[in-house]
């Protein structure tokens, strides 16, 4: 079966006044109908990979690869229209921080409506019914008055919801979520998360989920990339990351702090040059689907 | 206090804001005129009047009385719309204001209509494709609206399209004959001409305003395609905008729906600023074009030391800017919600 997605030999470089300087090198990985985190530290290339993905690198950012296949079709060779085609109806992105991510001066209803209708060539009365019913499936109360809100008038977790309903419209395939909870309150990161989760459940979507929480990736993804310098240093199943082999992995592990296993140092990780260069590894705890 | 409505209170808030401006304003105005050292009663009375007839206007102006009682006599003459009389033009200064202002106004209005209809695109365009020639070109167009001088830019358009090629009307707002023909209801002759349904007076109107209109369009354009290109570039680096492609929408929508409902809200305030600029008389281009507006109005009476006329043009070029800056913020609130 070919799987959902298929990146193979991503490269994205950043021409800069100082030199190129390559945010994603090499990259190759696969994604069935699962949720797949990525994750990694600041300016390891994981927002880049993201935004790969939708081919959104502007310039001066170059994207190089291979392929990009959406069930096989590769999405490099589509032309910029097809390509809006693919955007938002097939694969579909959450920002972090919903007040940036939404437009401040346009109804949040609007904006929701825009997305269904664009993809659905529906009616400004079918969109709004649809609209509301999505805003009840990512639980908010009063749909209504949400509708004819705007963006300032709503709490993060208000805002991502609202992400989530209008990303979620037009029935895609894959959701990248590009640290979708990094801006949210700990305790409403839950509750987001919780949401997300059953709606791509409930419509067999993957999930592509960004983040550089290594305790909520395990906790809510099958399959994790580790990314460091723009490569995948490391790729291992979710629920056994505590067996992952490579030292850089180790080190995000051991720098954590626990509350049932308090210590008086945090170790600090210890980078080596070499992660730059070698080959990722796989290791027993990969036992990868899709690929 | 407490029971009033809350747009009650912002009307009085507003009313107080333009009272006290509008004061302070004219007791600036008023303390530099008198304080400057030309005597308003020599310019009456000329040079070689007796000392009778001298002190005579002395006291008829009110200059024996305190500097501040003065002032609280020139404000309740002007509350009763009396702004005193022109020496200059020997009429009441508040009938000299009615006839240059509306020139001014429907100028003005030209320049700044034009001004934004051809600089919020062009600067739209040079954000978009910025780096690239269109943004170059859109530069070196706003460049030489910035550094051109008026004066010359305005005799070789005179000198050519009137001159050569007899295309346009020449100085002035009408072609002699059409003068006065019809009915002065505005005081602008655009309108006036409209109003009376007289498409001939129109016409020749409008052959006579192109050149001056479009000059100040053209420095309206250089400063609002700036300002547009930095605005919208600011507001395409927004993480919305990412949303927006993301959710692939065409070019097109993102950048006219998403960024620029975005720069519509500063962008209110610069058109603003402009229009004012424009509305306070633009004493070069008045000059050339034999414009009678309130620019050259107010520089004439300030040459001949015409305080009367001063004063009443400074009353009338600060209620334009306090009532653009008001209109202005109410703009603001309407297309910004979160202003709301």
């Amino acid at each position: 079966m070919t799987p959902l997605l298929e990146v193979n030999h991503l490269t994205v470089k950043f021409l800069t006044r100082s030199g190129v300087s390559e945010a994603v090198r090499d990259i190759s990985f696969s994604l069935g109908r699962e949720r797949l985190g990525i994750v990694g530290e600041s300016g390891s290339g994981k927002s880049v990979t993201g935004r790969s993905i939708l081919r959104l690198i502007r310039r001066p950012g170059i994207l190089e690869a291979d392929s990009i296949k959406l069930e096989g079709q590769d999405l490099l060779k589509l032309s910029e229209r097809a390509m809006r085609k693919v955007r938002g109806h097939q694969i579909s992105m959450i920002m972090q921080d919903p007040k940036f991510s939404l437009n401040p001066v346009m109804r949040i209803g609007d904006q929701i409506c825009e997305a269904y209708r664009l993809h659905a060539g529906a009616g400004k009365k079918e969109a709004r019914e649809k609209t509301l019913a999505m805003l009840e499936t990512v639980l908010i109360r009063d749909p209504e008055r949400v509708f004819q809100a705007y963006p300032h008038e709503m709490s993060g977790g208000m805002g991502q919801r609202i992400m989530i309903a209008m990303m979620l419209i037009p029935d895609p395939k894959i959701l990248i979520a590009d640290e979708p909870t990094s801006a949210l309150d700990v305790t409403v990161q839950k509750e987001v998360l919780e949401i997300m989760d059953a709606l791509v459940r409930e419509r067999g979507m993957g999930l592509i989920f960004i983040s550089h929480d290594l305790n909520v990736v395990s906790a809510f993804c099958d399959r994790v990339l580790i990314m460091y310098a723009g490569r995948i240093v490391e790729t291992c199943r979710a629920d056994r990351l505590h067996d992952a082999t490579h030292p850089y992995t180790i080190g995000l592990l051991n720098s954590m702090p626990r509350l049932d296993r308090p210590v008086e140092y945090l170790k600090v990780l210890q980078r080596d040059a070499a992660w730059d260069l070698a080959p990722g590894v796989s290791g027993i705890a990969d036992e990868g689907d899709g690929a | 206090m407490a029971a009033l409505p809350k747009w009650i209170k912002g009307i009085g808030h507003t009313f107080f804001t333009v009272l006290i401006t509008m004061v302070g304003l004219l007791f600036v105005t008023f303390v530099i005129g008198r304080v400057m050292p030309i005597d308003p009663v020599l310019s009456i009375v000329g040079e070689s009047a007796s000392r009778a007839t001298y002190d005579a206007a002395y006291r008829e102006l009110g200059l024996d009385k305190p500097l501040i009682i003065q002032f609280l006599l020139f404000l309740k003459d002007m509350v009763h719309g009396d702004f005193g009389e022109s020496l200059l033009t020997a009429r009441p200064v508040f009938q000299d204001l009615l006839r240059v202002f509306p020139a001014t106004l429907e100028l003005a209005t030209m320049g700044t209509i034009f001004g934004v209809l051809l600089g919020v695109p062009l600067g739209v365009i040079a954000a978009v494709r910025r780096g690239r020639w269109a943004d170059h070109v859109a530069r070196v167009v706003a460049l030489i609206g910035y550094s051109m001088p008026v004066f010359w830019i305005g005799l070789i358009g005179l000198l050519v399209f009137y001159g050569k090629l007899g295309w346009i009307g020449g100085p002035g707002r009408l072609d002699i004959f059409y003068v006065d023909t019809v009915p002065h209801v505005t005081g602008m002759i655009l309108v006036d001409s409209l109003l009376a349904g007289d498409m001939d007076v129109f016409q020749n109107a409008i052959s006579h305003i192109i050149l001056p209109a479009g000059l100040l369009a053209y420095y309206s354009l250089a400063y609002i395609s700036r300002m547009t290109r930095s605005f919208m570039l600011e507001q395409l680096d927004q993480e919305y905008i990412t949303t927006a492609r993301v959710k692939g929408l065409s070019e097109s929508a993102v950048i006219w729906r998403h960024a620029f409902g975005n720069v519509k809200v500063p962008l209110i305030t610069v058109i603003a600023l402009s229009y004012a600029a424009l509305l306070e008389g633009s004493v070069l281009t008045e000059t050339i074009f034999a414009w009678p507006g309130i620019g050259s109005y107010i520089t004439n009476a300030l040459l001949s030391a015409d305080m009367n006329a001063v004063l009443g043009g400074t009353v009338v070029v600060g209620l334009v800017f306090v009532c653009l800056n008001i209109f202005s913020d109410l703009l603001y609130q309407f297309f910004d919600p979160r202003a709301q």
